[in-house]
């Protein structure tokens, strides 16, 4: 392997002034650059995010807490859900999609270098424009800094007789922006996709992570789409005086809920899809067996894609739709769970009779099957209709998404740092910090989310700054709290391995994982043109290919 | 990795679909999913306005425009195909065509929206019927005045002597936009004009 | 690997014992969704239970394989470096964890559907209560159009036996923003909506006291829009009733404390039936000593909370809407005088 691979200086920038290393950076179209900026970018809003959840955790560590006052503690939370959701969940996927994309399917670059840079850039600008409202959210009415509508802004909260002052601006102008630059990422991701394969590259041999990132491209056009439309009718609302969603001129509150689940549902499964791909992705490597079922893994994403697209109203259960429509939703949501247990299936019959390596990637991704399958039950349950009507807008909905999104789409993430880390820094994580964060996020992810589901069947409504004792919340409230501490420990010893890394970690090579994807086969962080040669391959595993000429995959397919 | 021991024999002919077509599908799918949300309210909030004026009473047919708008998707058909063969000449007057007929709907539009204003007292905050009127119409008329100006910019190159046949490809991307235009006014159309009223 | 599939069971226990455990300090201040109390909520309640069983019967399963395949997989130390047999895919297991989650979609469905049909498509018996509930920024307004009265937070049903059900029937609007009618023993959730009109039907099968609250984020104080559920007997709640039809009392003894209230700007928003004051935009103050909380649940009526919640609101309940009164000591405890006398 890699003996003749194209050497390079491990940083080209060596002597130079720092303000010309930051202008090489800010003026980037390099896919793998503004890859990782949209990492680093989000990893900031994490923590700012991290934050704002301790702070909503501490208020409610025991009740009638007065730690910060319920003004404050909603910003908290409609900050903490937005920049989750649109500020670090979406970036850093599209982040290691930008990175891992065009070296997997052997392209030099993205089809669209400079919508590229453009899209990240908007999505930066959002991010600050979110931020900004702390201070310029005040307007001149005196009133709110930061929004405080909760992220799904449900009207009429966001009109102006309930939202005075800039804050639903901030956040309707913040969302709208870095909504385009997604749209314009998700134009890229597909364009790049069907138009930049290397040759012999068919459909059929893309990596299961280009499949992923280009269903979930195509997820983002047609739900981003939508919110941007409905944050476009509320700004026409709040600034032009249109009647959209103002109740007292006929308009609709309810309207307002379906235009934001068409995307929100389908949002979710953007979030989780890029992340079933680094799963699927790590799991063949560390098991040494190919992903089992590659064409239905294909296919069951695709039919997940679709389905989403139909289950939006599963959140409105309790607005009060007909018994059919509560029917038609129930149906639609229970059946996504098909293509959903066939991927959890595929991924445990890849591990069967593999020889599993149990490395910090493909730990987290034990614990992503694990909690994901969890997740995927308390989904069935808050599908059947009458019983969201008991757990709707309970915490046990607030566990259940974050079962999603901490327990799923976070530990897939993680298991991708570690993974991808040698090949975008050139050198070694630390194996013992690694499994030592592992360790201390899986317990406190555990201790805080697991927990939590309880409050919500004991009646704890969502979205309160404080409730009363004496109501069988109180222990369990504070012992969510706790769990909030194992988290931020993990994940400063995370950022500590990461750094520590970066400086002193030994060298990785090109291939540290003995993989089979084309990102292995060039160097470690990869040359800007990523490869001197346009490769060409004749299966899913070219470098298995390559390792083993007796057993090629090519003969099987 | 040998770079030279990967590139097996691979197949013969390898090719696939240009990134500009792609790329510009991908935004008309996303720009569609825009309309059809804001065709969805327009037809929820049909009948629904508390007070005049209501789109019976103030709304005319726009055949004219329409029929302008319509014809502009054909004069750009006929562009691309001249560039490509390097006949800028003819490219050049197709394009003006297409130019001058987009100008016509976007200011027969124009011309539209100050008379329901001025004459007809209809604004956007004046009812539901405004509000949906005015965002989908004028949604619409944004796209318009983006291809007037790309369609403007290409006129300005082709005057200056810019324009290769090398550019079709660029041109035809462009082509597919326009007439995505188009087809979104036939919704509109239909949904405004003749199932509103 | 083994310590941490411990720890995620042991969490999982934990959470399973957590339930029942909190659920046995005081039952009627838990409103816990396994102890329904009322039909709805009964169905629901046996709807879960099926649910938990076959999502948990799934769990069981995959949870077995996944633990197998880590402990019975994993790399041993004595390994000879070789790579496993390298296996593609399977068509008949493809087709099999198809097509069997696939009947347990269905069969889920089929038990949900019938569920959904029995609560919402109920028809209202005769015998049945009408109230309005109107959602406010950040209290309840409770109507009974049939029986003339008009109270706030603390909703009275008569008692339903299943032999003669009296069910209560509620429609359930808004004034403002959206809010959520919850009390988790009786039903599950509701929304209100403003522009929209939307029903829910509970008949309680045990008098008592059932707490609730507002389960849609409705604003600042969403946290306090509490809500109680006064189960009576028949009985009692006739009597509650004729209590509460009557206009407020007239007592000279606190004339003093009524001019405050009918010359500040209380009647803006407030009504006292008999007097001047006919506001809408806060609870309706006629029985006002009717009741045991004030503020939508935020503090017990009591004197001094009653004096304290007029003085300074932010005090109990910062960022609802009720103004501070600015009165001077004496004006205050006239006035608390006078609502005192409002029973």
């Amino acid at each position: 392997m890699a003996s003749d691979s194209i050497a390079l200086p491990r940083t080209e920038e060596a002597g130079r002034g720092l303000v010309e290393v930051l202008h090489d950076w800010v003026v980037t179209v390099d896919h793998k650059k503004l890859g990782l900026m949209y990492i680093l970018y989000s990893l900031v809003f994490l923590v700012i995010g991290g934050i704002e959840a301790t702070i909503i955790r501490l208020q409610l560590i025991v009740p009638h807490n007065h730690l910060v006052s319920p003004q404050v503690f909603n910003r908290m939370m409609t900050m903490h859900g937005t920049t989750m959701i649109f500020f670090v969940a979406m970036p850093i996927l599209f982040g290691f999609g930008n990175y891992l994309v065009p070296l997997m399917i052997g392209a030099r670059d993205m089809a669209f270098p400079r919508l590229n840079a453009f899209s990240f850039w908007l999505t930066a600008f959002g991010g600050l424009l979110l931020y900004f409202s702390f201070i310029g959210g005040t307007g001149l009415y005196g009133a709110g800094s930061a929004p405080d509508v909760g992220w799904w802004a449900y009207a009429p909260l966001t009109a102006r007789a309930f939202s005075k002052g800039h804050s639903t601006d901030f956040w309707t102008i913040a969302v709208l922006v870095s909504g385009f630059g997604s749209i314009g990422t998700a134009v890229n991701f597909i364009a790049t996709i069907i138009s930049m394969r290397c040759p012999g590259m068919t459909l059929n041999r893309m990596p299961l992570l280009a499949w992923l990132n280009l269903v979930m491209a195509g997820l983002v056009l047609v739900t981003i789409s939508p919110l941007t439309a409905a944050q476009i009718m509320l700004m026409l609302d709040r600034y032009l005086g249109a009647h959209f969603f103002d109740t007292q001129a006929g308009g609709s509150a309810a309207i307002w809920m379906h235009f934001f689940w068409i995307f929100g549902h389908p949002e979710v499964y953007v979030l989780i899809i890029p992340c079933f791909a680094f799963v699927s992705e790590v799991i063949p490597v560390f098991s040494r067996k190919p992903i089992f079922g590659y064409p239905v893994m294909v296919g069951a994403t695709v039919a997940i894609g679709f389905v989403s697209l139909s289950v939006w109203a599963h959140h409105m259960f309790t607005i009060g739709m007909v018994s059919y429509a509560n029917a038609f939703f129930t149906f639609s949501t229970m059946v996504v769970g098909i293509p959903t247990g066939i991927k959890i299936f595929n991924w445990i019959g890849t591990m069967w009779g593999g020889k599993l390596i149990f490395k910090a990637p493909m730990l987290f991704c034990i614990g992503f099957l694990f909690q994901f399958l969890i997740a995927g039950l308390t989904g069935i349950m808050l599908g059947a209709a009458p019983f969201d009507w008991q757990l709707g807008n309970s915490y046990f909905v607030v566990a259940h998404f974050h079962y999603v999104i901490v327990g799923g789409i976070l530990f897939a993430l993680f298991a991708a740092f570690y993974y991808w880390f040698p090949k975008m820094s050139g050198r070694m994580y630390s194996e013992p910090l690694a499994k030592l964060h592992f360790w201390l996020f899986l317990i406190g992810f555990h201790l805080t989310f697991d927990l939590m589901h309880i409050p919500g069947l004991l009646g704890m409504p969502r979205r309160i700054y404080t409730y009363e004792p004496g109501r069988g919340w109180d222990e369990l409230n504070l012992l969510i709290t706790v769990g909030v501490f194992f988290q931020i420990a993990g994940v400063l010893v995370f950022v500590g391995n990461l750094l520590w890394s970066l400086w002193k970690g030994r060298d990785a090579g090109n291939d540290p994982w003995d993989a089979w994807t084309l990102e292995w086969s060039t160097s470690s962080p990869p040359p800007e043109y990523n490869f001197a040669q346009i490769p060409a391959v004749r299966s899913r595993r070219p470098l298995w290919d390559l390792k083993h000429p007796e057993d090629p995959d090519w003969k099987y397919e | 990795m040998s770079q030279t021991s990967m590139a097996m024999p691979a197949e013969p002919q390898w090719a696939l679909p240009g990134r500009g077509p792609v790329g510009m599908y991908s935004l008309i799918l996303a720009e569609s999913a825009i309309f059809i949300i804001f065709v969805v309210a327009y037809l929820f909030y049909l009948g629904k306005s508390l007070t005049g004026p209501y789109p019976r009473d103030v709304l005319e047919l726009p055949i004219f425009a329409s029929i302008c708008l319509l014809s502009s998707s054909a004069t750009i058909h006929f562009a691309i195909p001249a560039l490509r063969k390097g006949n800028i000449g003819a490219f050049g007057m197709w394009w003006f065509a297409t130019l001058a007929l987009g100008t016509i709907f976007l200011t027969s539009t124009g011309l539209e929206w100050r008379h329901l204003i001025y004459e007809k007292g209809l604004t956007i905050s004046t009812n539901l019927f405004g509000t949906t009127y005015y965002s989908l119409v004028g949604l619409h008329a944004f796209h318009v005045t983006v291809g007037l100006i790309g369609l403007a910019l290409g006129m300005l190159f082709t005057l200056l002597g810019q324009v290769k046949s090398e550019h079709a490809e660029r041109a035809h991307v462009f082509a597919l936009y326009w007439h995505f235009v188009d087809v979104v006014w036939v919704v509109v159309f239909t949904v405004v004009y003749i199932v509103g009223r | 690997m083994f310590l941490g599939l411990g720890v995620m069971l042991a969490g999982s226990l934990l959470a399973a014992a957590g339930l029942y455990a909190d659920s046995s300090a005081s039952p009627r201040q838990v409103s816990n969704i396994f102890k329904p109390l009322s039909t709805p909520a009964g169905e629901i309640h046996r709807l879960s239970l099926f649910v938990l069983g076959v999502t948990g019967a799934i769990f069981v399963v995959v949870f077995s394989l996944l633990v197998y395949a880590v402990v019975k997989f994993r790399k041993r130390g004595d390994d000879d470096g070789s790579e496993p047999p390298q296996v593609y895919g399977s068509n008949s297991l493809e087709l099999a964890w198809t097509v069997i989650p696939g009947l347990i979609v269905l069969v889920l469905f089929l038990a949900t559907a019938r569920v959904i049909h029995a609560i919402q498509d109920a028809p209202q018996p005769p015998s049945a209560v009408e109230v309005t509930v109107i959602g406010h920024q950040f209290w309840w307004e409770f109507r009974y159009p049939a029986l003339g009265v008009v109270t706030a937070n603390e909703l009275h049903v008569p008692v339903s036996d299943p032999a003669h059900p009296r069910p209560t029937y509620l429609t359930l609007l808004s004034a403002d923003t959206d809010h959520s009618f919850w009390v988790p023993q009786l039903n599950g959730k509701t929304d209100l909506i403003p522009n929209r009109v939307n029903h829910m039907w509970i008949d309680p099968y045990q008098t008592g006291m059932f707490l609730g609250q507002c389960a849609q984020y409705c604003g600042t104080q969403h946290a306090k829009m509490l809500l109680r559920v006064y189960v009576d007997s028949p009985e009692e709640f006739d009597r509650w009733v004729e209590r509460e039809k009557k206009p407020a009392q007239m007592n000279d003894a606190v004339s003093a404390g009524r001019r405050i209230f009918e010359t500040t700007a209380c009647l803006n928003c407030h009504a006292v039936s008999g007097t001047v004051a006919n506001g809408l935009f806060g609870p309706d103050l006629t029985h006002l000593m009717s009741r045991e909380t004030l503020a939508s649940g935020a503090a017990l009526n009591t004197h001094a909370n009653l004096r304290l919640w007029i003085h300074d609101p932010e005090a109990l309940k910062p960022g609802s809407l009720m103004p501070a009164m600015n009165l001077n000591d004496q004006d205050l405890d006239a006035l608390v005088a006078y609502l005192e006398t409002l029973k």
